[in-house]
């Protein structure tokens, strides 16, 4: 059971991008769990901070890619004494293997968690094969 | 003057790595491990704690003051349907208990503390005896 264990601290994770970002600043990478019901496919994702109207989800060419701004307008008047940890926009994509259906992706925000629910296309869900 | 918010952005991750792990916050004496990570600000004469704990919910966390020293604990919990096959799995979860202690008095019956999209806000107003006084110059 997760929940007797201690939990461990991590850093957030940098993100080292392959392509360049166009504005300074440092992204970072949401933790992510995703897993595949017979029906769909969930993305779980730590984006401690962002809002509702910051996030952004695509799903092109079979990538899926989730962005997420931070209002640091929040930090405005505050004067950092200690800190351990730095803020930043998350930023992650995914390359799907299975076919979704894109008109039914649904997306939930809850406590700084992003669970995307991705329903597999009909061609993709597993067939039954009545052998003769 | 228009205002770049990419650089505001900049200046405020510049700032907080300037303060990284200054000596300013002491550990607490009840509560051991370093979950949540936590930033401190001072904004006027007041302090704010804010630390990021996606995923815990409201009900599972406590925030208990005593004298200068606060402390954040809780549970996070990270489920799955008991049918789904696991691709990846990154996310934590598990118990925490931290406390840490203030260099500063604060008023414990006007602390303040906010919860919203996984991030922690504990506002602690400084005791009145403790705020600095300005001795006019004669």
């Amino acid at each position: 059971m997760t929940e007797t264990q201690e939990l461990a601290v991590r850093d957030k994770k940098e993100l080292v991008s392959k392509e360049e970002k166009t504005v300074p600043g440092r992204f970072y990478v949401p933790y992510a769990d995703i897993y595949e019901t017979d029906d769909a496919l969930t993305v779980a994702m730590e984006m401690a901070g962002v809002e509702k109207k910051d996030l952004s989800v695509a799903l092109e060419d079979d990538v899926l890619r989730v962005e997420g701004r931070i209002d640091f307008g929040k930090y405005e008047g505050m004067e950092p004494v200690y800190t351990e940890y730095n803020v930043g926009p998350y930023a992650r994509a995914f390359a799907l293997s299975s076919k979704i259906d894109q008109e039914k992706i649904s997306a939930q925000l809850e406590d700084g968690v992003l669970t995307l629910t991705l329903p597999k296309a009909k061609q993709a869900e597993p067939r039954r094969i009545a052998i003769g | 003057m228009i205002m770049d918010p990419f650089d505001a952005l900049s200046s405020l991750q510049q700032a907080l790595d300037a303060f990284r792990a200054s000596d300013w916050l002491t550990t607490g004496p009840s509560g051991g491990g370093g979950y949540p990570l936590l930033n401190v600000f001072r904004k006027g004469d007041d302090f704010v704690i804010v630390a990021e704990a996606p995923g815990v919910r409201k009900s599972d966390l406590t925030v208990e003051v005593k004298g200068r020293t606060i402390r954040l604990a809780g549970t996070k919990s990270v489920a799955y349907p008991e049918k789904a096959s696991l691709h990846r799995r990154e996310r934590l979860g598990g118990r925490f208990d931290r406390a840490v202690t203030l260099p500063v008095e604060i008023d414990a019956d006007g602390v303040k503390a906010e919860w919203r999209d996984g991030v922690l806000a504990v506002f602690l107003p400084r005791a009145e005896r403790d705020k600095p006084k300005s001795i006019p110059v004669a």
